[in-house]
């Protein structure tokens, strides 16, 4: 395994160490805690009514919207980040190039984001 | 130390021990560090409310984090019988694993970290964006309603607020010009002035930074406390509407997981705030005069620095806790996209022409 990976390798072993906790706080719950389930213990929780619909319902498009939202902003994030590590370290002339590139970039995205707000999709009553 | 040791800690078996040994001694830190700090949260809030707080197990109630977790694991787990078991189990075990791995690249004094990655930042970034999955499958696992609404708010909330911490991130990574947190800490040396919410050094000149860097640590501040659904963004859990959101159906220890979880990402979130904005380990004079000390007391010297300020932005936290009301959601979703977003953005053209044609590189 070469050095760059094995960077990476404690936080295998971190996240492992984590996951071997957390199981071990709800193996200790299973064992060391009393079990005696009855059907009203058991049933959905909804302020003391029987449930009566199922509760994987519609909701709202706005929440889908905002899920759309996100996955733009958030690449145009992550095109940024390699951006924002190099931008500094280019010779002046380079750097001005850069910087006019990306704020072209985030110009085309400006205005999608006017539009969006102008339409409504980040309303909410 | 003599050879022999030294050869041993180089073997792979002495470098996985090494390795698991610092992952646990950080693993206990943050445990313990969260159970005082849980006992701190609720005792502030008690002290703005004229209430004493917990003050009955232990000296000045010192121990109740600890008596509260025998607690929690003596309850019975209760799983709903309309639940999806797998996934209703493995989503609060997501959220703790998520909440501790994201420790594994915090600098916590020089040279004091787990994984030294040359894109901590990305990694912090990506691991908080995930935290979302263990909600989102904790309500939908439960079947039942509050838990399914609170998990929809609480993940729409969090992504909205994620996305202005990753434009505020950007402008931290143009002034330090590098991912690595480790870098970025070092960048700050020297003094309060050399801070990043100072605009990161350079001189006078290089104060104009702070007319950005002042009020993007604002925004950071208040994203985070959005994305750990503190008050005043606790809207998933309103317990006047939702009653507790996506953790209605929990209990024992899969709801103190959830719980923990939680607390982490908050401690992690003022970890983030010292190492990005507030020099990290670094003290906020000059500290040259550590270099004559053995280099165990210089890191438990930076240690307590970094310590400290991660205890005063709690400490802001549970402020803020005590004395602000509750938004309203529609309010909340305006902050998130209208106000913050923008603003962010604004301020990333600004700190990148600002740099380019106005300070240049420096060091």
């Amino acid at each position: 395994m070469n050095a760059f990976l094995l960077e990476y390798l404690p936080i295998v072993i971190f996240l492992g160490i984590a996951a071997a906790l957390g199981i071990a706080f709800i193996l200790a719950a299973v064992v060391l805690a009393p079990t005696a389930p009855d059907p009203e213990k058991l049933s959905s929780y909804e302020c003391g009514f029987n449930a009566f619909d199922d509760a994987r319902m519609k909701f709202d498009v706005r929440f889908y919207l905002v899920s759309i939202l996100f996955i733009i902003f958030d690449l145009e994030v992550a095109f940024l980040f390699p951006w924002a590590v190099s931008l500094m370290k280019l010779p002046a002339e380079q750097a001005q190039f850069a910087f006019w590139s990306m704020m072209s970039f985030l110009g085309v995205l400006t205005v999608g984001f006017i539009y969006e707000w102008k339409k409504g999709a980040l309303e909410w009553e | 130390m003599n050879a022999t040791t030294t050869d041993f800690w180089a073997t792979p078996g002495g470098w996985v021990l090494l390795t698991v040994g610092q992952v646990l001694a950080v693993t206990i830190w943050v445990l313990l560090s969260l159970a005082f700090l849980l006992l701190a949260d609720r005792k502030i809030w008690a002290g703005v409310q004229m209430r004493k707080g917990p003050n009955v197990v232990g000296p000045f109630g010192l121990l109740q984090s600890f008596a509260d977790f025998i607690k929690f694991v003596l309850k019975e787990v209760v799983i709903p019988a309309g639940a999806d078991k797998a996934v209703f189990l493995l989503a609060p075990l997501i959220s703790f694993v998520l909440a501790f791995g994201a420790w594994a690249v915090i600098p916590l004094a020089p040279g004091w970290v787990v994984a030294d990655i040359n894109v901590g930042i990305l990694y912090l970034f990506a691991i908080s964006s995930l935290g979302v999955y263990g909600i989102i499958m904790g309500g939908w696992a439960s079947n039942s309603k509050y838990p399914f609404l609170g998990s929809l708010r609480s993940a729409a909330q969090m992504v909205s607020y994620e996305v202005s911490i990753g434009f505020v991130i950007i402008t931290v990574i143009l002034l330090a010009g590098s991912m690595n947190l480790g870098t970025i800490v070092e960048k700050q040396a020297g003094g309060f002035w050399n801070w990043n919410v100072l605009g990161g050094g350079g001189g006078l000149p290089g104060l104009v930074g702070a007319l950005v860097m002042i009020p993007m640590t604002v925004i950071f501040f208040i994203s985070a406390l959005a994305e750990t659904n503190r008050p005043p963004f606790d809207l998933p859990e309103a317990e006047s509407e939702l009653v507790a959101g996506y953790q209605v159906e929990y209990s024992s220890t899969p709801y103190l997981l959830f719980m923990i979880g939680e607390y982490s990402n908050i401690v992690l979130m003022c970890a983030m705030i010292t190492v990005l904005f507030f020099g990290g380990w670094h003290a906020p004079f000059p500290t040259d005069f550590t270099s004559a000390w053995s280099p165990t007391a210089a890191s438990f010297f930076h240690f307590m620095w970094f310590f400290g300020k991660v205890i005063f932005f709690f400490f802001m936290f549970a402020m803020v806790k005590a004395i602000v009301p509750r938004y309203r959601y529609d309010q909340l979703m305006r902050l998130g996209w209208k106000v913050f977003l923008p603003a962010s953005l604004v301020a990333v053209c600004v700190m990148a022409g600002w740099l380019v044609y106005g300070r240049g590189p420096i060091g």
